[in-house]
């Protein structure tokens, strides 16, 4: 057992707080949000991934980590403050922390299913920055007209994985990138150009 | 675990425990990646009645800070005895600011209307929601309407606007009327009047809808389109009124109408009580 | 006015005040003390637990007074307090064989190992009104007779079983899912009906029940066994690993026998329905019976024409408490909806009214 790190010191108003700022980013898709009093990341994790993991994960919604994060560090951590349990397969999995090179990226997760597209997994991409990649046009549902994303750290292969993604409308997996103490999320029903 | 905090009360913050929070806030986020769809949740007994508003009540709570100002609305009105209720329920259970200005409001709960003041990017509009589904009364079975909504196969709704106007000469349907969203899924509107559906379309608000009863969440994201469903040679059209509000005298805001003498005398005026009031210059009470 | 423009809130206050007051009734009556409806009361204390999936009976008392005896309300309010208590975890399921039975009796067979044990019942009572009740007389308590030293109670259907003419219970082992956590999904699993069947308005199931009986759903029932009594209650803490009793409950069980014709590969057999109820409730163990077999039709491929046996209608339909607020909830103000129709109605009338004016000078001009 490894000392484990503290959770959020407030849980009641420090996830609600969290939350706000998850829920703006999926309602603004490509917005990157800053997350308010964001919690020191555990083991390899950023503080982003950590808080997210912290606001929404629970024992109910199994979690699958990337190798690179599947050390006892972050193990001890999800247990403890969260009771989630850790999926051996990604199928199993309603949540997922991966990292950005993994290939193939998006596959192996659920997508749901046509008559139940909420069944589907949310992928944390830990990247090293929001803003330093590519630019990439985004347009759909919470956007206005059109938002770049510049995500760095993306295979060459992502914009090929992610309209694939975008034909299995309604199904399909959200993505959400966090770096340091922020986040951008992607919800499956974006499309990217360039 | 540290889940549940009591902050010396006896209950919860926001009235739900952590976990409770935690699965509406999962199924909201979900209903925000898929406009439109209803997302199933496991939906809690709450101390106010099923059909009062429990739907709205629990996305409210699973998103209500300390940071944020409420307002609650019935009917248009702040102070129609629900929306008093309501109010008084997160005052005492979130120790949240309230507000009757539509403006100043960070999420407001409505129930059968949406304000007549255009609303802006960063605010939430929770509507509570009797009969998510808008086929229901169409298909009472929803093993049927899951199944039609996953073909996206929306004829028998086409069908039942076309008989209106056969029987008509126009589409009868006056509130609830359905709506399209980003293309893909038929909503309800909740039971809002037609004349409040073109300000569902490309909101910069977030529109989150809750049914506690029927244990469903959906949600519009921000400008997103919404189209009121219709045919070429019927358009959509909303409500008018010959008269202006008696009030304010806006011929642009939906009217309430008052039998104000035992003749039958008729009286109108908004039925947006902040907007009536902000026009007339009048403050806040 | 009841939509106050203002002062809304002045009034909800004194509708709460009077409320409370008419709670209390006449002060020169002494008030009801929790105790007093537990003890005295019990059976609406039951119905409160069961359909309200809380089992305390202080706080059921609690809410039937709350209520001022609106069993209904009572089951709403102890319902939103259940939920918002903190999990720690599921219980091992009953194994009512561990039952101390105060009452068991089955109509299948004459004697049964343990024997056919009365109980408290009001089944050979004869239903006139006791008039010395009113005259506050004190009951001699109960003779009892001794203590059965052999606990277990075999339950009669393990007798048929054995035999090959029961069908057996279902297996353990599939991952239940809790009601009242997560939504129901269609077609649902038979733990979660019974769940629902369990939360479920008792006069809701009684009229479904009896319709059965009246051959909407073919259903020919015999109760194999219906007991009632203490169980124990065993958890098993994550950090102990093992399983420890925490409490005793009363519950009664109703395992109902019915026919089964059998099929091409299957040979016939017996097959059951199942019921359980906090406390003492017969009837509503006895309906929740009745009503689970009839919702098997389409396992057991039955033909499925009738009310009781139609899953969705029975599912969405049976809890009390969501059927009260929806139909209480047309008490709220629709008057925005009620104006939209106002105007929609207006417009057509008046179409129809200057077509029927047109045509009229039309024929006046020919």
């Amino acid at each position: 057992m490894t000392d484990i790190g503290p959770g959020l010191a407030d849980p009641a108003h420090d996830s609600q707080r969290l939350f706000r700022a998850v829920l703006d980013a999926f309602s603004h898709p490509g917005r990157i949000v800053a997350l308010p009093r964001a919690p020191a990341g555990v083991g390899p994790l950023s503080p982003a991934a950590t808080a997210f993991v912290l606001t929404l994960v629970d024992r109910d919604t199994p979690l699958w980590l990337d190798p690179a994060f599947d050390v006892a560090a972050v193990r001890d951590f999800v247990h403890f403050h969260t009771g989630a349990p850790i999926a051996a397969r990604q199928a199993d999995a309603l949540f997922a922390v991966v990292e950005p090179w993994r290939e193939p990226l998006l596959d192996g997760f659920a997508i749901g299913s046509d008559a139940y597209p909420d069944r589907s997994a949310t992928l944390v991409i830990e990247v090293p920055s929001l803003v330093d990649g590519t630019p990439r046009t985004a347009r759909g549902p919470g956007i206005a007209t059109h938002e770049t994303i510049a995500v760095a750290g993306l295979p060459a292969s992502f914009a090929g994985a992610w309209a694939a993604n975008r034909a299995l409308f309604p199904c399909g997996v959200d993505l959400v990138f966090t770096a340091g103490t922020a986040l951008l999320a992607l919800p499956r029903g974006i499309v990217m150009e360039g | 675990m540290p889940d549940s905090q009591h902050d010396g009360s006896a209950y919860n913050y926001a009235y739900l425990d952590e976990q409770t929070k935690r699965m509406i806030r999962r199924a909201i986020l979900k209903a925000v990646a898929v406009p439109g769809y209803q997302v199933p949740f496991g939906g809690r007994e709450m101390p106010l009645p099923y059909g009062w508003g429990t739907g709205g009540i629990q996305v409210t709570a699973a998103i209500i800070g300390r940071d944020d100002t409420l307002k609650v609305i019935d009917q248009g009105a702040d102070d129609t005895t629900n929306a008093v209720s309501i109010r008084r329920f997160f005052a005492r259970v979130a120790e949240v600011a309230t507000t009757t200005r539509t403006a100043e409001a960070t999420v407001i709960q409505t129930r059968h209307r949406v304000p007549e003041t255009p609303l802006k990017d960063g605010q939430i509009l929770v509507f509570q929601v009797p009969i998510p589904e808008p086929l229901r009364m169409l298909e009472p079975r929803e093993t049927e309407t899951r199944t039609l909504h996953a073909l996206s196969e929306y004829g028998v709704m086409q069908v039942s606007l076309y008989e209106s106007i056969a029987r008509h000469g126009r589409i009868a349907k006056t509130y609830n009327y359905p709506v399209l969203v980003n293309g893909r899924y038929m909503m309800s509107p909740s039971p809002i009047p037609k004349f409040d559906n073109p300000k569902l379309d490309r909101n910069p608000a977030l529109q989150l809808y809750g049914a506690g009863r029927e244990k469903r969440i959906y949600a519009v994201p921000p400008y997103t389109p919404v189209k009121s469903l219709d045919f070429d040679d019927h358009p959509f059209e909303i409500e008018r009124w010959s008269e202006c509000c008696a009030l304010c005298g806006s011929r642009e805001s939906f009217l309430d109408e008052m039998i104000v003498d035992d003749a039958g005398k008729r009286l109108f005026v908004c039925s947006d009580t902040d907007y009536c009031r902000e026009r007339r210059g009048e403050p806040v009470q | 006015m009841y939509v106050a423009v203002k002062g809304g809130e002045t009034a909800i206050e004194h509708s709460l005040e009077l409320l409370a007051d008419r709670r209390r009734g006449a002060r020169d009556v002494p008030e009801l003390s929790t105790r007093q409806i537990h003890e005295q009361l019990a059976l609406a204390v039951d119905r409160v637990m069961t359909e309200g999936s809380c089992y305390d009976r202080e706080l059921a008392a609690l809410a039937i007074k709350q209520a001022r005896g609106d069993l209904v309300e009572a089951i709403f309010l102890l319902r939103a307090y259940r939920t918002t208590l903190p999990r720690f975890g599921d219980s091992l399921p009953l194994d009512t064989r561990r039952m101390a039975a105060e009452r068991r009796i089955s109509s299948t067979f004459k004697d049964v190992p343990g024997g056919q044990v009365l109980g408290p019942t009001f089944d050979y009572s004869h239903r006139l009104l006791d008039f010395a009740l009113m005259a506050n007389g004190e009951h001699p308590a109960a003779p009892t007779a001794p203590v059965d030293a052999a606990p277990d109670l075999p339950r009669v259907g393990d007798i048929l079983e054995r035999e090959g003419m029961l069908e057996p219970p279902p297996s353990e082992g599939s991952p239940h899912r809790d009601i009242t956590r997560t939504p129901l999904t269609l077609p649902a699993s038979r733990p979660v009906r019974l769940q629902n069947l369990a939360r479920g308005d008792e006069g809701f199931l009684l009229a479904l029940a009896y319709s059965t009986q009246r051959g909407y759903g073919n259903n020919h029932p015999f109760v194999g066994e219906i007991r009632f009594g203490a169980v124990p209650v065993s958890f098993v803490p994550e950090e102990l690993g093992f399983a420890i009793e925490i409490a005793e409950i009363d519950v009664t069980e109703c395992d109902m026998v019915n026919q089964f014709a059998g099929s091409h590969d299957v040979p016939p057999q017996f097959t059951r329905g199942y019921g359980l109820a906090f406390g003492h409730a017969e009837r509503k163990a006895m309906a929740m019976a009745l009503v689970d077999r009839a919702l098997r039709a389409q396992e057991l491929s039955e033909t499925a024409t009738s009310p009781a046996q139609d899953e969705e209608f029975v599912l969405a339909h049976s809890d009390s408490v969501e059927a009260s607020g929806f139909v209480q909830h047309l008490k709220l103000p629709h008057y925005v909806d009620f104006q939209s129709e106002l105007v929609v109605v207006r417009l057509l009338r008046a179409e129809v009214e200057a077509r029927r004016r047109q045509a009229a000078f039309d024929r006046a001009a020919e």
